[in-house]
């Protein structure tokens, strides 16, 4: 008796019965089909967190002072705001010092101040823009990719010249037409318009989930932070600065160090505190959490997938009990007991391998629908659903063993004689 | 001397031994069939006689004695090899048909031979070859519950045939049927019994049915009464 004549088989026992097959098959269609639903959200937002983490950097640390909110004698946090003042922040010294002393590992260092959003026109033609004044090191720390001309050098910030870097999309809202390299923009900075030159475009990344409408898309213009400091008028300290290790270190090694070396710098500091992250630990962190939803997930599938089982042995059960006297000629005729056991756990299998693929077909369709709602690119897991369809069949197995078993056990002249 | 298919000797089947309630259903029975006979066994119901077609057709051990079947002792094997026995030695043909539903007569007659692993081409053949016997050439395809109640009983019948067995085995086949379709189906086991010499063995409650064959077997309360070759 081969696979394929059982197969054929059952299919037909399960044409005969349409609606009672779509009824069992629902428990595992909504089975599967909810966590591939799931799963294929969870891999598309995964995938382009990852993909926007690695495009910072894994070799990235972050430092940022911030206030340290002492606890009071009866344990409540003191939320009393603290003036932040140039000997709370980092300062230059401390910087070119802590350049010095990991001048082995440590590649650039990127500093910047952030200036409030605004809008730069000209004429019908505008574009939305977060001002940022950087150093030389921006660019190399935080991944950025310049398209045409240059990034923000170090004479530049010695000259304090009046110079922008720009994305390609404030290119297209700008100047659609023409080589921007050059070209004069007025960015009102504190209620004054300054006008800086255009020297380089860099690659604009979408972070995260962009939504609202391209057009109005917010993006930043860098200009050098010895600028920025000269017509704001601001303090000559830091409140954060990134790190870029040098490929091949200890990234977990220079992030402690540096946690050290901050923190002793800042020992005496009552009120501020140094915090220092790195993005190996982010990314870590990250990668154990949505190991924990992971868990989780398959933990309702499979509960979700055992009440689709039991479905499936039930509906078997009573499809034996029908067909008692077809078992009974069948082992009269000469089916062995293994045939018999065969040919009810291949029809078990079928209904659940055709509920796992209509399920993964629905939970691809849901899962895509999600995530693009959600504003991601819709990316499935290939790994889960092979292991969904490869795991109905083994619940198909599984529950089908038992009613099998016993059509197999039958005594061959009580269902011959069955009414 | 005569080749002897089934030798049965003293054959006693008891249920529920032990038990206060134990029942003596087959009371020391000894028969020999020939090779090429057209025996048929009559009894009223709860004579006996459908247990002693379980016994002679594989499906049931005897509780005491012994049972020959081709000169094998039917009663040292194993499920196992009773199925295979069945399925190689044995043709049925039961009172209800028991054809395989939504399958199709082609199918239904393949089935032993699926059993058997003969390769599906030449069930295919032999399939059609045997429904051309039985006078179902042109219904191949037809669906078993397509077919009328004689229609069904000879699909059976060539059924029974498939691997060629030794006996056919024959429980009340006109049982479910009407006079005149009963009466095709004789017809068949006649035209089987001459032409192709098989060993059929008819089980029935008619004496009527009974007078047809060479040899009737009569049981009553679980002995043989009467047995005599006309």
């Amino acid at each position: 008796m081969d696979l394929i004549e059982n197969s054929l088989l059952a299919l037909s026992g399960l044409r005969a019965n349409k609606m009672r097959t779509v009824l069992t098959m629902l428990g595992i269609i909504i089975g599967i089909s909810s966590v591939i639903t799931i799963v294929t959200i969870g891999n598309s937002v995964n995938q382009s967190v990852a993909k926007s983490m690695s495009d910072i950097g894994a070799n990235k640390i972050e430092i940022a002072i911030s206030q340290n909110y002492v606890i009071d004698e009866n344990g409540n946090y003191n939320y009393e705001y603290i003036e932040q003042t140039e000997n709370d922040m980092i300062s230059e010294e401390m910087i070119m010092k802590y350049q010095k002393e990991f001048i082995d590992q440590i590649d650039s260092i990127s500093l910047k101040k952030e200036l409030d959003s605004t809008k730069v026109t000209d004429k019908d033609k505008y574009a939305n823009v977060s001002v940022i004044g950087v150093n030389d090191g921006y660019a190399e720390v935080e991944n950025i990719k310049i398209l045409q001309g240059r990034f923000v050098t170090k004479k530049d910030m010695e000259h304090k010249k009046k110079l922008a870097v720009v994305s390609d999309k404030f290119i297209q809202n700008m100047f659609p037409n023409e080589s921007p390299i050059g070209k004069e923009i007025a960015i009102p900075i504190n209620k004054e318009t300054n006008y800086f030159t255009i020297i380089g475009v860099y690659e604009y990344k979408v972070q995260g989930s962009g939504t609202g409408a391209e057009r109005d898309l917010s993006t930043s213009v860098f200009l050098p932070i010895t600028t920025v400091k000269q017509i704001t008028h601001t303090v000559d300290g830091y409140t954060q600065m990134s790190v870029n290790g040098k490929a091949g270190m200890d990234m977990d090694q220079l992030t402690n160090d540096t946690k050290q070396y901050f923190a002793n710098l800042f020992e005496k500091n009552e009120n501020f505190k140094p915090e220092v992250y790195s993005m190996k630990e982010m990314l870590d962190e990250m990668n154990g959490m949505l190991k924990n939803i992971t868990v989780a997930i398959s933990a309702i599938a499979g509960i979700s997938l055992l009440v689709g089982g039991i479905g499936v042995m039930n509906i078997m059960m009573v499809s034996i009990t029908e067909r008692t006297r077809e078992i009974g000629t069948r082992k009269a005729l000469g089916a062995q007991n293994s045939a018999i056991l065969m040919q009810f756990i291949i029809e078990a299998m079928i209904i659940c391998l055709l509920g796992g693929v209509i399920g993964v077909i629905l939970g691809i369709g849901g899962g895509m629908l999600g995530a693009k709602l959600m504003g991601y690119p819709a990316i499935p897991s290939v790994a889960a659903i092979l292991v969904a369809v490869g795991f109905s069949m083994l619940i198909g197995v599984f529950f089908g063993y038992y009613p099998a078993n016993k059509a197999a056990k039958m005594n061959t002249i009580d269902a011959l004689r069955y009414e | 001397m005569k080749d002897i298919l089934i030798d049965a000797q003293n054959i006693i089947k008891k249920y529920y031994i032990g038990q206060p309630n134990e029942l003596n259903i087959l009371k020391n029975i000894s028969f020999q069939v020939n090779k090429g006979e057209f025996v048929s066994i009559v009894g009223a119901s709860g004579s006996g006689k459908s247990t002693l077609m379980n016994i002679i057709g594989g499906l049931d051990r005897p509780t005491q004695g012994a049972y020959f079947l081709d000169n094998l002792d039917m009663s040292q094997l194993s499920d196992s090899e009773l199925s295979k026995i069945r399925n190689k030695k044995i043709g049925f043909v039961f009172q209800t048909f028991n054809l395989i539903a939504r399958t199709s007569a082609q199918k239904n007659v393949e089935l032993p031979m699926l059993y058997a692993g003969i390769p599906r081409k030449d069930r295919s053949i032999r399939a059609k070859e045997l429904l051309e016997i039985v006078d179902m050439g042109e219904r191949f395809h037809h669906m078993s519950n397509e077919l009328s109640g004689g229609q069904k009983q000879r699909v059976a019948i060539a059924r029974a045939m498939a691997n060629d067995p030794s006996i056919i085995l024959a429980d009340e086949p006109t049982g479910a049927l009407d006079s005149v379709t009963g009466r095709k189906v004789m017809d068949i086991f006649h035209k089987l019994h001459k032409e192709q010499g098989k060993t059929i063995i008819l089980i029935t409650h008619s004496n009527e049915l009974a007078l047809e064959t060479e040899r009737m077997i009569v049981i009553k309360d679980g002995e043989i009464i009467k047995d005599e070759r006309r």
